[in-house]
């Protein structure tokens, strides 16, 4: 293979990539842009980030120490924004999508609240309006609030001026019921009368202001990483995917290209030289995998630089699934080059085939939001292997091994591409 | 130096070329004339290598072409009917990619280079991209990129296309001088009076076959044996081809 021939291929298709200011754009500042916008979106709240809130109103019609004591501690709780609008001004909040969630805290909720609480009347409801397009949120919101009413109602059974009265009234009316079995009546009394003690020692107001019923656990959350010093970066994921995302679509164009020198008769020229097929082939997948390359590491390069992704696994490792990824997607312009009949046809085709290509690939959203079905099926797509090989050698911080078979799967469909567009190519003019 | 033996290509049930033979020597500028569809273009593809024929065979100074990588294929020159260049590319940048095709590099591509742009007038316009030049200019470079290589034979597929009446003038002389200087040249065109200009020769070809091949004294000569008055090419080439309409 003639290296002077080779060499001034790859030049030309440089020189020509760089002249087109449209293709520099799509080729580096809207990955960057994209990835950037999608990074923020994915890149989840670290432990000293503050988490976003989800939008409540609370209209407490009740009024209630129990129903106050919702409300406040609502009011105090880090992941929610509490408005206190009126019920009319609440419901149109949610229908417009500005709130996610109206809590109503209906009248004597306190109350009725208060004596459900000993499993001796029935149990008052609390109204969740919701924009069902932030279901998601509901269930969020409900696990909040029960924590927050079991603190209020509690507080006041256990201490305040609600549960004395409650307890002063209910004993009497358990000693003398005939409709208890003996059991229970014995049981429910004594816990009664140990409540009563509770309320009666001298110290009582200082217990009055306890907390009320907590929940009995926390939760140590750890963030598994392969590498001690690697953290989740949603940065790297979304740099990962919009690169592949757009070094495709740049070597779908590089495909197109060859369709217009064919169009322009400029291949004419080149096959009337002494030139053989080989070499036209290699100089446009070496040509394509350079300006891949240089994709995916300016847009890494900013990505490090600006959103402190790291290289958290190996540096070879990353080269070499970068290697690999620009390879498949330099074999994929010829492959467009090779069955595309003409620019105008290939373009629509190969815009559909990028898109689903990353979509499917993960590079939008992670792949483990797919059911499990697509899971799986998502392994035949090239971009899945690259993807998941710039994740494992980024925030993963998966070693070298991680990144053998994603790099051998790449290289596979590069020749897998390569040997279809060597056959397939139109080498003869047509008349 | 070019010797085209018994060429026929087929493309599924049409006949493009027909059992064509003719030769072209050194000094000498050969006119291949022919309506359209007559298998002018693709008799030049088959002679540059683009079109495998279905038989026959292309000979260079005697030997057979054979082959993509075949070295021969560098004594061959292609200025094709299209405006082959890349239009974000300099006059330069092009010229250097061209002559890379055939192996050139360092000075003796620049001074090919340089020596091309100047014959056909653009030596002052090489750092331009080529997007800037006029119809005119871009079918001079079209020219000078398809002798950058020096090659012996030329092969000018309708090269004067839609330019001026300076830029075609310039163009004949450009030929003229290459004729000079021995080169052999094959030029297809429509328009008449070219080829009463400049060829030696001419091979007039229709529905892929020849009909015929002789000077332009010879095939007016003959005209004038059965009209009496001399006509002119154009009168001769519509007797051979008919006034039929061919697109």
């Amino acid at each position: 293979m003639a290296f002077t021939v080779l060499a001034a291929m790859v030049r030309k298709d440089l020189l020509l990539f760089f002249a087109d200011r449209r293709s520099v754009i799509m080729a580096f500042a809207v990955p960057i842009l994209v990835a950037s916008f999608f990074g923020s979106v994915f890149s989840g709240s670290s432990s000293d980030a503050e988490p976003a809130r989800i939008a409540i109103a609370v209209i407490d019609h009740d009024g209630s120490t129990i129903s106050r004591a919702i409300v406040s501690g609502l009011q105090g709780d880090r992941n929610l924004q509490v408005a206190l609008p009126t019920e009319d001004d609440a419901r149109a909040s949610v229908k417009h999508g500005r709130t996610s969630i109206a809590a109503i805290i209906p009248s004597g909720f306190g109350d009725a609240a208060g004596q459900a609480f000993f499993g001796s009347a029935p149990k008052p409801a609390l109204d969740l309006l919701y924009d069902p397009s932030r279901s998601a949120e509901v269930a969020m919101v409900r696990g909040i609030l029960t924590e927050h009413v079991m603190q209020a109602v509690s507080r006041e059974m256990f201490g305040g001026a609600q549960g004395r009265q409650y307890v002063e009234r209910m004993l009497p009316q358990i000693e003398a019921s005939q409709s208890l079995p003996p059991d229970q009546k014995r049981l429910l009394t004594e816990m009664l009368r140990s409540v009563q003690e509770l309320y009666n020692r001298p110290n009582q107001t200082a217990q009055a202001a306890g907390p009320g019923l907590s929940m009995p656990y926390t939760v140590r959350e750890q963030a598994m990483t392969a590498n001690t010093t690697a953290g989740y970066n949603g940065y790297a994921h979304s740099f990962a995917g919009m690169g592949i995302q757009f070094l495709l679509f740049a070597m779908a164009n590089l495909g197109i290209e060859v369709l217009l020198e064919r169009q322009q008769g400029l291949w004419k020229r080149l096959r009337s030289a002494p030139v053989s097929r080989t070499t036209l082939l290699a100089g446009k997948t070496i040509s394509g995998t350079i300006i891949s390359l240089l994709t995916l590491f300016v847009s890494f390069g900013f990505a490090i630089v600006v959103f402190k992704v790291r290289i958290s696994g190996s540096v070879v490792g990353f080269l070499a699934v970068s290697l690999a990824c620009s390879l498949m997607a330099a074999t994929f312009g010829l492959l467009v080059a090779a069955l595309g009949k003409t620019p105008a046809s290939a373009r629509g085709v190969t815009t559909l085939a990028v898109l689903m290509m990353v979509m499917l690939g993960g590079a939008w959203v992670p792949t483990f939001i797919f059911p499990a079905w697509l899971q799986q099926a998502t392994l035949v797509v090239p971009a899945r292997w690259a993807v998941d090989g710039l994740d494992a050698m980024t925030w993963r911080g998966i070693g070298l091994t991680g990144a053998i078979l994603p790099t051998l799967i790449l290289l596979a469909f590069a020749a897998l591409f390569g040997a279809v567009a060597a056959t397939q190519f139109r080498w003869e003019e047509s008349r | 130096m070019l010797t085209i033996n018994n060429l026929r290509k087929t493309f599924g049930s049409l006949v493009a070329v027909d059992d064509v033979s003719f030769s072209l020597e050194r000094g000498q500028l050969v006119g291949l004339l022919g309506p359209n569809g007559a298998g002018k273009t693709t008799t030049v593809s088959i002679i540059a290598g683009l079109i495998t024929p279905d038989r026959g065979e292309v000979l260079i100074a005697g030997q057979r072409l054979a082959g993509d990588t075949d070295p021969a294929k560098g004594r061959i020159g292609l200025v094709p009917q299209d405006l082959a260049l890349y239009d974000d590319l300099s006059a330069r940048d092009n010229l250097r990619f061209f002559g890379a095709l055939y192996e050139l590099r360092g000075r003796a591509l620049e001074e090919r280079t340089a020596n091309a742009l100047a014959l056909v007038g653009l030596a002052d316009r090489v750092g331009d991209k080529v997007k800037t030049f006029s119809g005119g200019m871009k079918r001079r470079l079209n020219l000078a990129a398809g002798l950058l290589h020096d090659p012996d034979i030329l092969l000018l597929d309708e090269p004067t296309v839609g330019v001026d009446p300076q830029s075609r003038n310039a163009i004949f002389d450009n030929l003229e001088t290459l004729k000079q200087r021995g080169k052999a040249l094959l030029y297809t065109t429509h328009y008449m009076e070219e080829a009463e200009r400049l060829a030696d020769r001419i091979v007039v070809i229709d529905h892929g076959k020849v009909i015929a091949d002789d000077t332009l004294a010879g095939l007016t000569g003959r005209a004038l044996a059965v009209g009496g008055q001399r006509p002119t090419l154009e009168s001769v080439f519509l007797t051979l081809t008919g006034r039929s309409l061919r697109d």
